[in-house]
């Protein structure tokens, strides 16, 4: 087990202070993780409680009345929803695959020991974290400029790289071997060959844990919409909910335009929740399998970094 | 063949310099282009003129940001909320860590971890509305609690003096299991002769935890700290904007500059001021984050970011 922990060695006397740090250890522990976790409970059970039970008694862990009048509501109209999630999907493909790429490519040549000018790169891109011209000359460059208001790739592009998530790559492509870049060379590979089949294959690891990083980036993503996207049949997943749970206009005319009558009521504190654990449900489901490969990555990159 | 000067080596190495080019025109176009456009800080803005066509005036938003006691009130909310982050999240993550460590077995951590890693993964607009769940006067979980033990409900959402507590815990709540994983990673790395030898000596484990563990985290906490610090003037505008939105009862005590910048741009369309005041942001946070940077290299060389 741990380190400090080890009985055994001191006798019996020795228990007693260990008895302790684990009895306090294991309620704190088991408060936080509760803290942590309680709050998914609530919205599941708020979301599958019957909206009078919620107006007239409020929001309980453990529905006062059940009723699954939210969801059915949410899958008889979903086409918003529907398109929302694909939105979101192919944000998150596309964006994850060329960033990732990028990402490594990049990371690839500053850890190159034989390219003269890696500092003076490397300085390039870290030097935008330090400084930036803020979000006012951002969002006028976007909007104005380039004029990428309302299509999808302004929901990709903006976010596409991140210095922080290089700099990891960079550190972990250089504990791969020069010899095998070298050997390649001295066969006649060229340099994105060498790079394509031989280096990426090696980083499988950290290719696996910041591709998970940037996945959850975008997947989460509101705020590229709320800026840029006013059109309804862009909206993504997370920015649609972000405007149901604004207001009931929102919510309202969410529903219209996903087919539902104009005088049909709607179920609104429940359907909020509801809308919560849909818009959050793949990542929840994929949690308990990626969860490992966040801590892992964490792990190492902190011991390295 | 060998090629001489600055065009040879780059004609040697085009491939290379090819692999770098769309980070490199990446960042040109969406950091570097947009420096330029500090200048609107300086301007007054018109449609007709664009960024370059528009008349100077010279330091008159910024004399707007002051003087109408704005640019106080977000600093200030700004830095002391992120001190307060810095201190609350750090402790608890070094306490869990240990705990984690120390106390608690293999699959006890393991399961607690998933939980603690939760909050991390889902997106502040969700946890908005959670926030909204517990915290809403008519239906929140809070207010039902309260009434149910006879107590009076509390109007969360327009009482500014609530959300410092609330926004410190909110924060902790989300990073702890993310924040935990780095500490953690430094515990796993001390030495075990040391704990040995302290409890042959007669160390109890308490005791072996504040003169072991504790300062062999310190270089970690030292550096995550003086980082942070560097970073005190930005704000989380995720957290900030979902948990109060455009509740304006409640901005005296949570609006930060990036919520007043996003604002003052997009609400009331007041783009001289809101470039300045991000100017004044990166200003001010360039000159922490160097600042800091010192700090920890004069402390540690290895660590300092540059």
């Amino acid at each position: 087990m741990s380190a400090i922990a080890q009985t055994g060695k001191s006798g019996v006397k020795r228990q007693t202070d260990i008895i302790l740090l684990r009895v306090i250890g294991y309620i704190f522990i088991s408060l936080l993780a509760v803290i942590c976790f309680i709050p998914f409970l609530l919205v599941v059970s708020s979301s599958l409680s019957q909206e009078s039970s919620i107006v007239e008694k409020g929001y309980q862990l453990i529905p006062a009345v059940w009723s699954t009048e939210a969801y059915s509501m949410l899958f008889k109209y979903p086409e918003q929803m529907l398109r929302a999630y694909g939105v979101t999907i192919a944000v998150t493909a596309i964006g994850t695959l060329v960033g990732l790429f990028v990402t490594a490519m990049t990371a690839y040549v500053l850890q190159r020991k034989d390219f003269r000018w890696r500092n003076q790169f490397a300085f390039f891109f870290f030097f935008t974290t330090l400084f930036s011209g803020g979000l006012v000359p951002w969002y006028m460059l976007i909007v104005t400029y380039l004029d990428l208001k309302d299509k999808l790739i302004v929901l990709i592009l903006p976010m596409l790289l991140n210095v922080f998530y290089i700099i990891v790559m960079k550190t972990f492509m250089s504990s791969i071997p020069e010899a095998i870049t070298e050997s390649a060379k001295i066969d006649g590979a060229g340099d994105f060959r060498i790079f394509v089949q031989l280096i990426l294959p090696l980083s499988k690891p950290v290719l696996a844990t910041i591709g998970l990083f940037i996945a959850l980036a975008y997947w989460n993503d509101w705020y590229n919409a709320l800026l840029f996207v006013s059109d309804e049949k862009l909206m993504p997943l997370q920015y649609y909910l972000y405007k149901m749970l604004g207001n009931m206009d929102g919510m309202r005319k969410a529903m219209i335009a996903s087919g539902a009558v104009v005088t049909t009521n709607i179920p609104t504190e429940s359907l909020k929740m509801a809308m919560t654990i849909v818009a959050t449900g793949p990542i929840l489901l994929a949690y308990p399998f990626i969860q490992r490969y966040f801590v892992q990555g964490l792990t190492l990159g902190a011991v390295k970094g | 063949m060998m090629r001489r000067g600055f065009w040879g080596y780059a004609l040697q190495n085009k491939t290379l310099l090819l692999m770098l080019a769309p980070a490199v025109f990446f960042f040109i176009l969406f950091a570097y282009v947009p420096m330029a456009g500090i200048v609107l800080a300086f301007k007054q803005y018109n449609n007709t003129g664009g960024i370059f066509g528009s008349p100077w005036n010279g330091i008159s938003n910024f004399r707007f940001f002051f003087e109408s006691g704005n640019a106080w009130m977000v600093t200030r909310n700004t830095a002391l909320y992120n001190i307060a982050f810095i201190i609350v999240n750090n402790v608890l993550q070094i306490a869990a860590a240990i705990f984690l460590f120390e106390a608690v077995g293999k699959w006890f951590r393991k399961f607690s971890q998933t939980m603690l890693f939760l909050p991390y993964f889902i997106s502040w607009v969700v946890v908005g509305a959670i926030a909204y769940n517990l915290f809403n006067y008519d239906v929140g979980t809070l207010n039902v609690m309260l009434k149910a033990v006879g107590m009076q409900p509390v109007d969360i959402y327009n009482t500014p003096s609530y959300w410092p507590v609330i926004l410190v815990l909110v924060s902790a709540w989300k990073t702890l299991g993310y924040g935990s994983v780095m500490y953690l990673a430094a515990i796993t790395g001390i030495d075990n002769e040391m704990y040995e030898a302290a409890e042959i000596d007669g160390a109890n484990v308490f005791q072996r935890i504040w003169h072991i563990t504790l300062p062999n985290l310190f270089p970690t906490v030292i550096i995550l700290v003086l980082l942070a610090v560097g970073n005190i003037f930005r704000g989380d505008f995720g957290m900030f904007y979902n948990m109060v939105g455009n509740n304006g009862l409640l901005f005296s005590s949570t609006d930060v500059i990036d919520t007043f910048v996003f604002r003052s741009l997009t609400t009331s369309n007041e783009i001289g001021l809101s470039a300045a005041a991000g100017f004044y942001q990166s200003v001010l946070g360039f000159a922490t984050i160097l600042l800091a940077n010192y700090a920890v290299r004069k402390y540690d060389k290895d660590h300092a970011l540059f």
